[in-house]
């Protein structure tokens, strides 16, 4: 009897798991995968639902109540999606496992299908990941010339660079062929998904949790972690720390133990000024938040997010009128266009941004800038503008007097030596907008 | 050997009739044959996959990974997203700036080399993360630029 695995990164200690026969030798595609095909579709949803395994790639929301949307007596084809288009600020996760665990993914693509009654998956994978689409690629044949896959077929897809198809709407359209612009809902894709049929869209290390929760049980699985987010999570942290790196740990942990203890803490000697906690698209810490739990309810209630579990960590170098104007940079060039608060208003915030860096903004400028901010929230399709204001409204509340003092002092306070100082958004920012003309 | 229409209708066969699922693959494969995404590969493309041309460009124009204009033979992508940036990713640009003589955007006068400042790569723990003909060199320092641009030759 093989030693039960309970963490998504699980025998990668000893074993090569990206070949199928370790795998198979610490118990892979064995008797939770059988367990699985024994069930019903009604009684495995029910037992994903016992679990309340927690959607990893930013929502959170429950995979088996997800499952339970899916229109599985419609006429049309059932598909699963696999959303491995990691591309947010700060999360290297789905990278990792897709590069050491692709059986466990791919174990979980069958099980998931199997509770949604679906034939067809496709793992949808940032084109930036060469690498790793080799290794899930070449897993999949394997485990198909194996005879494992059970009449389901599994095609691994390559996206082409554009962080907007991480979006499960623009993901569709992107994996339809077409631009990845966001579409509206209704219809949600359970009823409504890819080429208009019910279709469950999960992330990768959602998917890769699914074989655990079969080889333990729900009720097990559920044991670790806190009850309202139960399990492990492979925590992403990146920054400013001694060890930066993957980290896979019970949700709820404090986020202190996980900087300080496991990622060495603040590097070179320096103090912390600031954590971005889900991925750069949700709102900062500040050094006296740092003992909350990472869950996602610990993390909403202080007024932020688990997101990504990809946790930033700034120090005290960084200027915060630079750490936006990057970041918003960043989310001006990954619009899609298709909304115009979006579109227009993540400009404004950059050329607010710009001035207030460079000396030329006036206190009423801060203002505008949070104006800006609240004419794109709940204005758009997706998420993507809000993103772009969430950390930024942040840093503009938590870090004013940084903000003032720019204005004030006619530029920036560090005098040329913020540890962002200088640095380039993509260079094809601009010569891309003139090839349109 | 098979020739780009035949290929792609293999690509296009793994996906529903009707669909234009295999647009992104198709553009993928004509970008390799013709080194970026001439009038005549979009052409090319649109014939196999039996769409406009139009089309094929306005999905091309889309994705950051579809290049309209021609690239060296090279392409050196520096990540400068936030999680590299903390950790220098600057200082590395301006070493690759200095040893290709070129700027981020650029490709070196004998084509041999294009270097490009991109959006995060996704290897924000091993900062800075330079893709070298799209294969991940991660902890990039700028000490480290000389060797990686002597093995481009050129």
């Amino acid at each position: 009897m093989a030693e039960q695995i309970t963490t998504l990164l699980g025998g990668t200690e000893d074993h090569d798991l990206t070949r199928l026969a370790e795998y198979r030798a610490i118990g892979g595609y064995g008797a939770g995968l059988e367990r699985a095909r024994a069930m019903t579709s009604d009684e495995l949803i029910d037992e994903l639902q016992k679990a309340t395994l927690r959607g990893r790639g930013g929502a959170g929301f429950p995979m088996g109540r997800k499952a339970s949307l899916i229109d599985r007596k419609s006429a049309k084809p059932k598909y699963l999606v696999v959303n491995a288009d990691e591309s947010e600020p700060g999360a290297f996760k789905d990278r990792q496992v897709m590069a050491t665990v692709p059986h466990r993914l791919i174990e979980g693509c069958l099980i998931a299908a199997h509770a949604i009654e679906s034939k067809d998956v496709f793992i949808y994978i940032r084109g930036e990941y060469l690498t790793e689409y080799e290794i899930l690629a070449g897993a999949v044949e394997e485990a198909r010339a194996a005879g494992l896959l059970g009449g389901v077929e599994i095609i691994v897809h390559r996206g082409a660079g554009a962080y907007i198809c991480g979006e499960e709407t623009a993901l569709l359209e992107s994996l339809e062929g077409e631009r990845g612009q966001p579409r509206p809902r209704p219809p949600f894709p359970p009823v409504a998904g890819l080429y208009m049929a019910p279709t469950q869209i999960n992330n990768v290390c959602t998917i890769a949790t699914v074989p655990l929760i079969l080889d333990m049980g729900a009720e097990a699985f559920a044991k670790t972690g806190v009850p309202s987010s139960p399990g492990t999570a492979i925590f992403s942290v990146s920054g400013n720390v001694v060890r930066p790196g993957n980290y896979e740990l019970p949700l709820g942990t404090p986020m202190r133990e996980l900087i300080y203890d496991h990622a060495g803490g603040i590097a070179g000697g320096r103090e912390l000024k600031a954590v971005i906690p889900g991925g750069s698209s949700v709102p900062a810490l500040t050094p006296d938040q740092i003992d909350v739990p990472l869950d996602y309810d610990s993390l909403g209630a202080i007024g932020t997010f688990f997101g990504a579990a990809s946790l930033i960590v700034v120090d005290d170098r960084c200027c915060m009128v630079q750490l936006a104007l990057r970041s918003t940079k960043f989310y001006m060039h990954e619009s899609c266009g298709k909304c115009t608060p979006c579109r227009v208003g993540t400009r404004w915030m950059v050329q607010i941004l710009e001035s207030i860096e460079n000396g030329t903004a006036t206190r009423d400028d801060l203002d505008l800038l949070e104006n800006v901010g609240d004419n794109i929230l709940g204005k758009v399709l997706c998420a993507l503008g809000e993103f772009a204001v969430y950390p930024v409204d942040s840093y503009l509340k938590k870090w004013r007097a940084e903000f003032v003092a720019h204005v004030d002092g006619g530029g920036c306070p560090f005098h040329g030596s913020s540890s962002l100082e200088g640095i380039l958004a993509p260079s094809d920012m601009h010569t891309k907008l003139e090839v349109l003309v | 050997m098979s020739t780009f229409y035949d290929e792609v209708q293999e690509i296009r066969a793994r996906y529903p009739e009707g669909s234009r699922s295999a647009a992104l693959p198709a553009l993928r494969l004509a970008q390799e044959k013709h080194g970026h995404l001439s009038r005549a590969a979009l052409e090319e493309t649109a014939d196999a996959l039996d769409v406009t041309p139009a089309f094929c460009y306005s999905v091309a124009t889309f994705y950051d990974m579809f290049h309209l204009e021609p690239l060296g033979t090279h392409t050196v992508e520096i990540c400068t997203n936030l999680p590299c940036a903390l950790c220098g990713a600057q200082k590395v640009v301006d070493a690759f700036e200095d040893a290709l003589g070129i700027k981020a955007g650029e490709t070196t006068e004998d084509g041999n080399v294009t270097l490009r400042a991109v959006e995060c790569l996704g290897g924000c723990g091993y900062a800075t993360v330079v893709a070298v003909d799209h294969r991940y060199r991660h902890n990039v320092k700028p000490e480290d630029v000389s060797e990686i641009v002597d093995g481009l030759g050129g």
